[in-house]
């Protein structure tokens, strides 16, 4: 199918050679799925460096709450005068932080950026189902993006009622100045944002569903598809949740409806709103919020399996179960979000039904940790950039997973809730974890994404630097949690039990200063490589996917030619009787019939018939 | 080094290190002038004087006159616009120079290194795995070094951490979170260590080929069951504690002594009932400058409720914690206890507990004369959310009633009056929304 509705576009470019491209219609306003990766991941990695640079601010606060920056108030005028950063604009600061790197780097960032570009070369299609929603799909981000920092220039601030704007904080100015037009901005930054991953969502569930190549059929797509499919559903069920939840809190806020509003006395003042509930927020920005997660490290989880595999130079182990987990988790993600809620008043009975559920999702997970580490068994390893990336996000998924252990058991989570040990998990599982899934891809991909090879030496520099750095920032953080320490304090002096964790909160600030300014070497890489790396080769890892069949220059529609056939599964790695250790997924089983095994040919008798044949012509024994 | 740098690139680098050398010259002088001379506040301004007066000299080669103005001028805007003292902008710069030179020492070492490697390639000597092999050993060295890291953060800041409960349930809490502490951390090291030896043992080797190996089904069930065994186990322990903890019997809910604590921007507020052991009804709407937490004195409940200074409760007895917020989402959150409990406006939450430990005990025990039970904000409320908290004491009974007698009322006399006057009618005649 998918051949004959692009064929026409096939044709039409054969015939005109190039179209008239203008630079806006190229590079800006481009419906190039392989140009819109690149817009999103450009802005993506700016916005990374942005929020990185937002979490430094605070961190610095929190190692030295006593000491004067004075350089801070050049900076930040008002909201550092006498160069301390000030409570409000800390809580400032940890929202935006919160925000731009859940929603804008981690969920735009990374699956828009690599849904985008692998969606269409992985599966045989020439671009995706709606390019215009494609790139509108971009667009909105970028404005909300936008929106987001001008929050930065208003008079009363950005948003600071934290990521998760619980109302009646967020919808109420007078508890807290960043409440004022800053969370307007907040709100209608992140309406864009939600539509801009609707429109893409849905491209990418029908781009997967109708527009695979000959041949490739569900079982047959890489790991990252079945990721970015199944995160791409997750996102289209509850980001207009979402919208809803915020639809309400701006009604709440502008029109002078109750929905999550009532009882309240601001400052002295009475205010009229009845009847609302701000637990109802709550469940709602749940429903979004915890499967938000899984849209964070699913897409990393899709990565990191496909760059095991290849630099393994093994097939993924248990490639079914590998799908069946993800099956899981995006099942399990729907009716978990009460684990946040356990201590709000939410029904206890309630909390103990989301527990059971919380913790049936840790199989799936562990089931994916132990398939790489078994993947890693017996294998050929190389060590590439990407591949380092990949073996740390497993370390990061694993460290930081297990303590969900603690937190999604109602009874622990009472001492835990909202403390440092939160900030620690999520930091290390979503944070860390996806993050390094991301740039995994970032590495691995680069070839494909802009016909050069990054700098292998800065490249470890980088892994090095980020890997240590990030356990020695949210690993200590653990420590605190159990002992007590709330997390969004502006300082840990007003409690004498605190103070003790000043000295780690130095060591935890300069291990993040340290790893932030790692990232330069990665931003010199990237950039840099644009322009001087070494030119990539069509196939440089020696991968079987489709996107390495096609030309190093990008061209419209991908393959020059016809779209190739897909004859096999993707993980055809190390296969014994094969001369190379590796067999592209275009290759078909007629020419590799020493390698071939009789269950590959899926119960087709006259396959089996000629393989057979074949086998007993070259004395070839098969085991199994 | 495989990145080419091009002359245009190399003079722009070049350039910039330059720019940044000749801003950051005066303030390299300034940091060796105040380390050598004490840095008392007379050598900052004095430097500071001499560096403006470097500045102006190099900017404008004018007459002195000229000079004297633009000193003055400088110094005015100074004094008009803001108080940054210029030191401040060169240390940022000797900052940002040290930076530099600490990524030209980064540079080097990579070049020395790339001419390392062509020297054994052009000898023909080069191991093509080297790096490989490089990487997999920092790895393992990694692996190394992260494992004595959880036993140094365990053994020196896990006790710091930990503290035994001071309360019933929390005794449960704690023994339910040391067993989830063993089987995570067995999982965290036996995995890190098969994912890190696994990468040193199965690193590329010159001819040696990958197993291909695509699942097993009897592993993978193992690996699917055994999870799920050890978190059926979890969940059942963690649900059953959970509703001990949050599921209490009716007639002990009642017996137990009842406590309202109410968060408001940045503060709490404790009521005890009084010697009827019952609070009083409350309605937000009541809310006046005398009447700051809405008690509603139409209820007779409510006119013996005292005021807490702290939340003191008595040993070994249940108390029934009443959570209410005035304004926006607080938590009621006491570490040593194990308790939390979200403050939300518009509805009452509530966490019954029984402490059994005495501040003076937990004092002898901990050895510090000056410890006491802290309750926290644990919720994101504003400004003064770092440092919104009460003293929590727990103290014997008998200490508990005396306590009690000292404690103000609610009621007022001027409240008392107030409402004497007040025109019954007036007064609501609604019960409290908590």
């Amino acid at each position: 199918m998918s051949s004959t509705v692009i064929s026409h576009d096939a044709s039409h470019h054969d015939a005109h050679g190039h179209h008239h491209e203008t630079f806006l219609s190229k590079y800006v306003f481009s419906m190039d799925h392989k140009m819109i990766a690149k817009q999103f991941l450009i802005t993506g990695i700016i916005m990374a460096v942005f929020a990185m640079l937002l979490s430094l601010l605070f961190r610095i606060q929190l190692a030295w709450p006593d000491t004067d920056f004075p350089i801070l108030e050049v900076f930040l005028g008002k909201w550092a005068e006498g160069g301390r950063i000030k409570p409000e604009f800390f809580l400032s600061l940890v929202t935006i932080h919160g925000t731009m790197m859940v929603f804008f780097v981690l969920t735009a960032g990374l699956s828009g950026t690599f849904s985008n570009l692998l969606i269409p070369y992985q599966i045989g299609a020439r671009d995706m189902a709606s390019p215009m929603m494609n790139m509108l799909s971009y667009w909105f981000f970028f404005v909300a993006c936008v929106i987001m920092i001008a929050s930065f220039f208003i008079e009363s601030g950005p948003a600071s009622a934290g990521w998760t704007i619980y109302p009646p904080l967020s919808a109420v100015p007078t508890a807290i100045s960043g409440s004022g037009l800053g969370m307007t901005l907040w709100l209608i930054s992140m309406t864009l944002f939600i539509a801009s991953q609707v429109m893409g969502g849905v491209n990418y569930i029908s781009t997967i569903l109708n527009m695979r190549t000959k041949g490739m059929d569900l079982w047959k797509m890489p790991l990252t598809i079945w990721a970015f499919f199944l995160t791409a559903i997750v996102g289209l069920l509850s980001f207009p949740v979402l919208v809803s939840a915020v639809v309400l809190l701006i009604f709440d806020r502008s029109a002078g409806t109750s929905f999550y509003l009532s009882d309240l006395v601001i400052q002295g003042q009475i205010l009229p709103n009845e009847g609302g509930s701000p637990i109802l927020f709550q469940h709602l920005f749940w429903f979004l919020g915890h499967p938000e997660v899984y849209i964070v490290v699913m897409p990393a989880l899709g990565l990191t399996s496909e760059v095991i595999a290849t630099n393994s130079r093994k097939p993924i182990f248990g490639y079914h179960a590998m799908v069946y987990s993800l099956v899981g988790i995006t099942v399990l993600s729907f009716i978990v979000w009460g684990h946040h809620m356990f201590v709000t008043g939410m029904n206890p009975f309630l909390g103990g039904v989301f527990m059971i559920t919380t913790l049936i999702i840790a199989v799936p997970s562990a089931v994916k940790s132990f398939n790489y580490i078994a993947t890693l068994w017996r294998g050929n390893i190389r060590f590439t950039p990407a591949m380092m990336f990949a073996i740390g996000m497993v370390s990061f998924f694993i460290s930081g997973g297990v303590t969900g252990l603690f937190l999604g058991n109602a009874a622990l989570d009472i001492n835990l809730h909202d403390t440092y040990f939160v900030v620690a998990h999520f930091h290390l599982v979503m944070g860390s974890a996806s993050i390094f899934g991301m740039l995994c891809g970032v590495y691995h991909w680069y070839p494909k994404m802009f016909g050069r090879m990054m700098n292998d030496k800065l490249g470890y520099f980088h892994f090095w630097l980020t890997f240590i750095g990030a356990y020695l920032v949210f690993f200590p953080m653990h420590f605190m949690g159990v002992d007590g320490v709330p997390r969004r304090y502006y300082a840990f002096t007003a409690f004498p039990f605190m103070e003790k964790w000043v000295s780690v909160n130095i060591l935890v600030t300069w291990a993040a200063i340290v790893a932030g300014l790692g990232q330069i070497a990665f931003l010199i890489n990237f950039f840099g490589s644009i322009f001087y790396g070494k030119k990539a080769t069509q196939n440089p890892w020696g991968s079987n996917t489709l996107e390495w069949t096609t030309p190093v220059e990008h061209i419209h529609g991908n393959w020059p030619g016809e779209i190739p056939t897909v004859y096999r599964w993707p993980y055809d790695y190390s296969k014994p009787g094969h001369d190379a250790d590796f067999i592209l997924q275009t290759t078909p089983f007629s020419e590799t019939m020493s390698s071939n095994f009789i269950h590959d040919f899926e119960g087709n008798e006259e396959a089996v018939r000629i393989q057979e044949q074949w086998n007993k012509e070259n004395n070839r024994v098969v085991e199994g | 080094m495989n990145l080419k740098l091009n002359n245009r690139f190399k003079s722009i680098a070049g350039l910039l290190l330059l720019v940044s050398l000749f801003f950051a010259m005066p303030s390299m002088a300034a940091q060796s002038d105040s380390t050598v001379v004490d840095t008392t506040v007379a050598v900052v301004t004095t430097a500071a004087v001499d560096s403006s007066a470097v500045v102006s000299d190099t900017a404008a080669s004018a007459t002195i006159a000229d000079a004297a103005t633009t000193v003055t001028t400088d110094t005015a805007k100074v004094e008009e616009v803001s108080t940054i003292d210029p030191q401040v902008y060169k240390n940022f710069f000797y900052y940002v120079l040290l930076f530099l030179v600490i990524c030209t020492v980064i540079a080097v070492i990579g070049k020395i290194h790339s001419v390392y490697v062509l020297t054994r390639k052009m000898n023909g000597k080069y191991n093509v795995l080297s790096n490989n092999n490089w990487q997999a050993i920092l790895l393992l060295v990694f692996l190394v070094v992260f494992l004595a890291g959880v036993y140094y953060s365990y053994a020196v800041w896990g006790a710091w951490a930990w503290s035994e409960a001071a309360t019933e349930h929390g005794k449960d809490i704690d023994t339910m979170f040391i067993i989830t502490l063993i089987i995570t951390t067995a999982v965290l090291i036996l995995t890190h260590i098969v994912l890190l030896v696994f990468t040193y043992i199965y690193r590329a080797k010159a001819k040696s080929q990958a197993y291909y190996y695509p699942h097993n089904d009897a592993i993978e069930r193992i690996w699917t069951i055994v999870p799920a065994i050890v978190l059926t186990v979890l969940v059942l322990f963690g649900f059953f504690t959970w509703r001990s903890i949050t599921n209490v019997p009716e007639e002990l809910q009642k017996s137990a002594i009842q406590i309202e604590v109410m968060g408001e921007q940045f503060a709490w507020h404790v009521r005890y009932p009084g010697v009827d052991g019952v609070l009083g009804k409350r309605n937000y709407k009541l809310t006046t400058p005398t009447n700051p937490n809405g008690i509603d004195f139409s209820d007779k409940y409510s006119w013996d409720d005292l005021q807490g200074e702290f939340i003191v409760i008595p040993v070994n007895k249940s108390v029934r914690f009443h959570i209410i917020s005035k304004d926006i989402i607080h938590s009621f959150y006491i570490p040593d206890f194990r308790v939390q409990i979200n403050a939300v406006p518009g509805m009452t939450n509530y966490f019954q507990f029984t402490p059994t430990i005495t501040t003076e005990e937990m004092r002898d025990r901990l050895n510090d004369p000056n410890f006491d039970f802290i309750m926290l904000c644990n919720k994101i409320c504003g400004s003064g959310h770092w440092n919104m908290g009460k003293k929590v004491v727990v103290v014997t009974e008998a200490e508990y009633l005396e306590w009690l007698t000292t404690q103000n009322k609610y009621f007022t006399e001027d409240l008392q009056k107030e409402f004497a006057t007040k025109d019954k009618v007036e007064a609501p005649k609604t019960a409290s929304l908590n």
